[in-house]
């Protein structure tokens, strides 16, 4: 127990704030995936083929290509691609971009062809009627989306979308190949210099356990107060 | 754009896919086996059975894999106990280690998807074995097991390419599988993004045949 000390000697301080970032990490990749899902529901929805061409390009490739292949390309490929961007605009110095916004970048786009999968299921889903009215009542397009669309969609949504997140939330112990200090890369500080991995990594579990329950516990609160009325 | 490393990494990569298809082939074999086992345990009545193989599932679901293989790989050598076994033959080994891990992942997915399968089969079926003087035990075996795994296959479809994208964790364990070797080869050459696209490839094409594959036997054996 003396292990998981708060201080100097023990690793409490450290795992603590390591699950702060966790959480951290987590959520910044969920709304990054949220911009993504944005930007390619509408593509997936399109009438035009090419769009959803695009659309479908995005999520199937992301779908179906490993986590971690995608966090080595950000993670080798990020700071390459900003370097090439910056000296189309005459900037030739080394840029080197953190490990949390790499991170978070590329479990964002995972989580976002998620996301786009749920969204695109619930608005489909939502009754045509619903669109029709809204057109017949001359409402323009963004306060039909807002208004009347996206709380039916929510409803629908956020079951799936609690999934997304319990999916995020595990990724996000993949970015500790970077080195971002998350639980799993402070779990492996600590075993490697404690020599008690087995504890360590049980403990990794448990916080990661915590976080899905909580999470979970949450979400079904969310889903009771969006589904009020049925 | 480097045409040429492309061409040169692609037999490498392709080498290295046969052990990501070595890694997926063991686990889901294995892991088939013990998610019906779970499943299986999971129907019980007994209220400690049941809840056991809940909790068995609710851990190995809710925990990110790269902890279960960390916990398998580095932290089980550290009980001494273990180490006199024969057992050590098998855990000193990342291979082995990492198809315990996945076995036991994927077996407690797998576990709550035949569950729910299991759920779904109508009563009437096996009332309709019952009346016809079938054992319960051969009415569990060829009525109820056969209508599950049918009724599972979009489900464990998923499963198996979630588990494919799974065994690129294996790479974090020193193994030299499809993720492994493209991310030596990235570290060596520093063009992340040559690599990606090939590698990418390799494992979007395994997805397809996995997607087409489950497809067919879903026809295959529809009940229409």
């Amino acid at each position: 127990m003396e292990l998981l000390a708060f201080g100097k000697t023990g690793w409490g301080d450290e795992l603590f704030y390591a699950t702060l970032m966790t959480i951290a990490v987590s959520i910044t990749s969920m709304l990054v995936g949220f911009i993504f899902a944005l930007i390619f529901t509408p593509l997936k929805l399109s009438k035009y083929k090419s769009l959803n061409l695009l659309g479908n390009f995005y999520t199937t490739i992301i779908r179906g290509v490993p986590e971690l292949l995608v966090i080595y390309l950000f993670f080798f490929g990020g700071s390459g691609a900003i370097m090439y961007v910056a000296s189309i605009f005459g900037y030739y110095e080394y840029i080197e971009i953190n490990a949390f916004i790499t991170g978070s970048l590329a479990i964002g786009i995972i989580s976002g062809a998620y996301s786009t999968e749920v969204f695109r299921g619930a608005i489909q889903s939502i009754d045509k009627g619903q669109f029709e009215a809204a057109k017949v009542l001359g409402i323009n397009k963004f306060v039909q989306f807002y208004k009347i669309i996206l709380p039916q969609m929510l409803r629908l949504a956020i079951p799936n979308l609690s999934n997304v997140w319990q999916i995020t939330l595990k990724d996000t112990s993949l970015i500790s190949v970077t080195g971002l200090v998350e639980i799993m890369r402070q779990s492996y500080v600590a075993a490697g210099s404690t020599r008690d991995p087995l504890f360590f990594y049980s403990f990794a579990a448990v916080l990661y356990l915590l976080l899905t329950y909580i999470s979970m516990k949450l979400i079904n609160k969310l889903e009771v107060r969006y589904s009020r009325g049925y | 754009m480097d045409f040429d490393l492309m061409i040169t990494s692609f037999p490498k990569l392709l080498e290295a896919s046969v052990v990501t298809l070595k890694l997926l082939s063991a686990s889901l074999f294995f892991g088939l086996f013990l998610g019906l086992f779970f499943a299986i345990l999971r129907l019980n009545k007994n209220i400690f059975i049941n809840k056991f193989a809940y909790g068995y599932s609710y851990i190995f679901r809710g925990t990110p894999l790269l902890v279960q293989i960390f916990i398998i790989y580095f932290g089980l050598g550290q009980i001494e106990y273990l180490r006199t076994t024969f057992l050590w033959v098998i855990l000193k080994e990342p291979y082995w280690c990492a198809i315990i891990a996945f076995t036991l992942n994927t077996g407690a997915y797998t576990s709550e998807i035949l569950r729910s399968a299991f759920q779904t089969i109508k009563p009437g079926i096996i009332e309709a074995g019952k009346s016809l003087g079938i054992s319960n035990k051969i009415i569990f075996y060829k009525i109820q097991i056969p209508i599950a795994i049918r009724q599972s296959l979009p489900a464990y479809g998923n499963e198996i390419i979630l588990m494919m994208k799974g065994t690129s964790l294996a790479s974090t364990v020193t193994l030299m599988d499809l993720t492994g070797v493209a991310k030596y080869i990235i570290s060596t050459t520093f063009k992340p993004i040559e690599v990606f696209i090939v590698t990418g490839g390799i494992y979007l094409f395994m997805t397809f045949i996995i997607h087409n594959l489950i497809k067919f036997l879903e026809k295959k054996y529809s009940f229409q």
